[in-house]
């Protein structure tokens, strides 16, 4: 004992750290900031040293080059021991990692934390936003197959459509022409290397900001920041209701970050690691690529927005939400913190959080995309088919035949593009039908040119049976007037 | 023997032999940054300069006249022209090749104009599909419904002595040089 009592003075006397480390642990902490709230700022440095620490495990074994890197996450996943579970551990960590920053982000914002003496704090905070976002596509990239590969074309895609130097910054961000062996080797350093390395530095700079400024006390209603008396008032709040951060404040820290591990964990032993998909093979067309969990609001959007607003929205906005991030804490820098006190705030958060869930909801079963093998797949329902004339069967036919079942669900089954038409007889009447079908429209192609008279006939007899038994088709009055009153046919009844 | 005075910084505004050796280690660690920066740069911007100077883009054969029968559209694939050791597979391209008559053909680029996911051909409803965010082509290429702005980029070709070859060489993206090549322009350009 009192020979590594001895070695421990040793070092000290070299080093000179044992008091500075102590005055930092030992910090009078406001009593009430020992909280269940304040723990998610160490939770997620405890996930990025996981990231650390199992990205270096897998640089191990992944070789960073476009002909060979599917296969050795294949080796990772079913050759070396354990491998799947180091890929699953990062995977799944990325999505702890993202998760736990924006909860991190939120609970800042709502408690006032961003406020005076804290901006460059936040401010900072927010590159480490940009930075694990950065680190989250750059790593789905890494994991080279069908999605990381049309992800990179969507990526450069958006990137030409900057004025002017589009081109250029596709090709710098491409390594080259087209996407292949430089694209995965710069995406490699900059997950590897330039990301993480500004990671830490800023990591570094956030924790160091906040021991020198104090953590945030609880926010009370009615207690006002101004900057002329806060430091003062958060001195005498910290020695009149201090308490030492170690141990007072760091078990809740601890118990968190053991919590958030296990839970990564068991979810990599459950869930395993993501992928890799199909090969990143540009001949494969058979694909679908999505994006990871966390860019999939972004996939749902540029799917939503209409066609001429999406250039100016993905050039404008981004820049515009940093700008406004960066600018917050000079725009609300004083006044109340509590968020009892700001509805705005408490508002704004609420409606990020529901735009983002739903977009990433709605991303998750895509109904803008056509199914593509829906007119091949799935069959017309029995009950649309009975007691039908040659002529609607025939219709049927067509319907499936061109490719219609893609974009239109009938009977719960098919694309979601268009409207389904279990009743469009209902809504749309013989000619309407008729001119819909030939010259599209809506977002709908014109199949004038694809489609015979007979096949149009077929097709659109089949498509006025389409109603509920309890409701004639659509008809149009003028049309009766003039040609003729004729009842209605009775489709079949469904 | 005598002690040496402290040297204490000059207080006084004229430049001390010291400070002035500092101000010119200064200038002379910047020329050096400047003497490194500029191989640094050009290394860093290559990928760009490259495609400036003798252009990315070259003649690339699809494949025999007869393997494309008239009046259809047919996947082919064909190799970047500009290979490099560790690109593997990403080398392999994608195209559909439609025929329009005997020797008047369009080559479109497998990328959605939108935002470049590979688009399906489906020659019973004569309609490109893109399985991504929805756009749809009409068989001559032209947009026929979704988020695209624009049609399906085109590659210009030529028929030469039964081989049908087209320029290639860049991801087709809106902004690439395919883009302005053949086909619509963009709205914006």
């Amino acid at each position: 004992m009192r020979m590594i009592t001895k070695m421990g003075e040793w070092f000290d006397h070299r080093l000179q750290l044992a008091a500075p480390i102590r005055e930092a642990a030992e910090h009078p902490v406001p009593r009430n900031t020992a909280s269940w709230f304040y723990v998610f700022g160490s939770a997620a440095l405890t996930v990025f040293l996981i990231q650390l620490v199992t990205g270096i495990l897998l640089a191990l074994i992944y070789v960073p080059s476009a002909g060979e890197a599917w296969s050795s996450l294949q080796a990772l996943n079913h050759q070396v021991t354990l491998g799947w579970f180091i890929r699953a551990m990062h995977g799944w960590g990325s999505n702890f990692m993202v998760a736990i920053v924006l909860i991190h982000m939120a609970q800042v914002f709502l408690f006032g934390a961003h406020k005076y003496p804290r901006e460059l704090t936040w401010i900072v905070g927010v590159f480490l936003l940009l930075m694990t976002l950065g680190m989250a596509f750059t790593g789905q990239v890494l994991r080279f197959d069908q999605d990381a590969y049309w992800g990179l074309g969507i990526g450069a895609s958006i990137a030409s459509r900057v004025p002017i130097i589009g081109p250029a910054v596709v090709k710098l961000m491409l390594g080259g022409p087209i996407i292949a062996g430089a694209t995965l080797s710069r995406f490699f350093a900059l997950h590897v290397f330039v990301i993480p390395g500004l990671l830490m530095g800023f990591v570094c700079l956030h924790v160091l900001m906040v021991l020198k400024l104090g953590i945030n006390e609880w926010p009370m209603p009615g207690r006002v920041v101004k900057r002329g008396t806060y430091e003062a008032e958060y001195h005498a709040l910290t020695k009149s209701e201090g308490a030492p951060f170690v141990p007072y404040a760091v078990w809740k820290d601890m118990f968190f970050a053991a919590f958030i591990i296990l839970a990564i964990a068991a979810c990599a032993y459950y869930f395993g690691p993501f992928g890799p998909t199909g090969q990143p093979d540009p001949t494969i067309i058979q694909t679908a690529p999505k994006p990871d969990y966390f860019f999939l609001w972004l996939y749902a959007l540029l799917s939503l927005l209409p066609p001429s607003l999406e250039t100016p929205f993905l050039l404008i906005v981004p820049p515009l939400v940093i700008i406004g991030l960066i600018l917050l804490p000079f725009l609300s820098g004083e006044g109340e913190k509590s968020w009892k006190r700001r509805p705005i705030a408490v508002v704004t958060v609420l409606m990020i959080a529901i735009t983002l869930g739903t977009f990433t909801h709605l991303a998750q079963f895509t109904p803008w995309s056509p199914h593509m093998n829906a007119w091949s797949g799935d069959p017309v329902p029995d009950r649309y088919i009975h007691g039908t004339t040659a002529l609607e069967r025939q219709g049927a036919l067509v319907f499936q035949v061109k490719q219609c079942r893609n974009c239109h669900s009938i009977g719960n089954t098919g694309g979601q593009r268009g409207p389904a038409l279990d009743s469009v007889a209902v809504r749309l009447t013989q000619d309407q039908l008729i001119r819909q079908v030939i010259q599209g429209g809506g977002n709908m192609p014109a199949y004038g040119n694809n489609l015979s008279p007979a096949e149009t006939t077929a097709l659109v007899a089949f498509l006025e049976t389409l109603h509920p038994a309890t409701q004639g088709p659509a008809r149009d009055a003028a049309r009766d007037m003039v040609l003729g009153y004729s009842k209605p046919k009775t489709g079949p009844q469904h | 023997m005598t002690t040496k005075p402290v040297i204490a910084p000059s207080t006084d505004s004229t430049l001390s032999r010291r400070s002035f050796f500092m101000r010119l280690g200064i200038l002379f660690n910047g020329f050096a940054a400047m003497v490194v920066a500029v191989p640094v740069v050009g290394f860093l911007l290559s990928s760009v300069t490259r495609g400036r100077a003798n252009g990315y883009l070259s003649w690339v054969p699809l494949g025999r006249i007869d393997e494309f029968p008239e009046g259809e559209t047919r996947l082919a694939t064909f190799r970047n022209p500009n290979v490099m050791p560790t690109d593997g597979k990403t080398v392999d391209t994608a195209c559909w090749v439609r025929r329009v008559a005997a020797e008047k053909f369009q080559v479109f680029a497998i990328n959605c104009a939108h935002l470049g996911c590979p688009v399906r051909w489906f020659p019973q409803s004569g309609l490109f599909m893109c399985p991504c965010h929805g756009g749809a082509y009409y068989r001559d290429g032209s947009r026929a419904s979704g988020p695209p702005e624009r049609g399906l980029f085109e590659y210009p070709y030529k028929v030469e002595n039964g081989l049908v070859t087209i320029q290639a060489g860049e991801l087709a993206t809106p902004g690439a040089a395919i883009a302005s090549l053949t086909g619509e322009k963009p709205p914006c350009a």
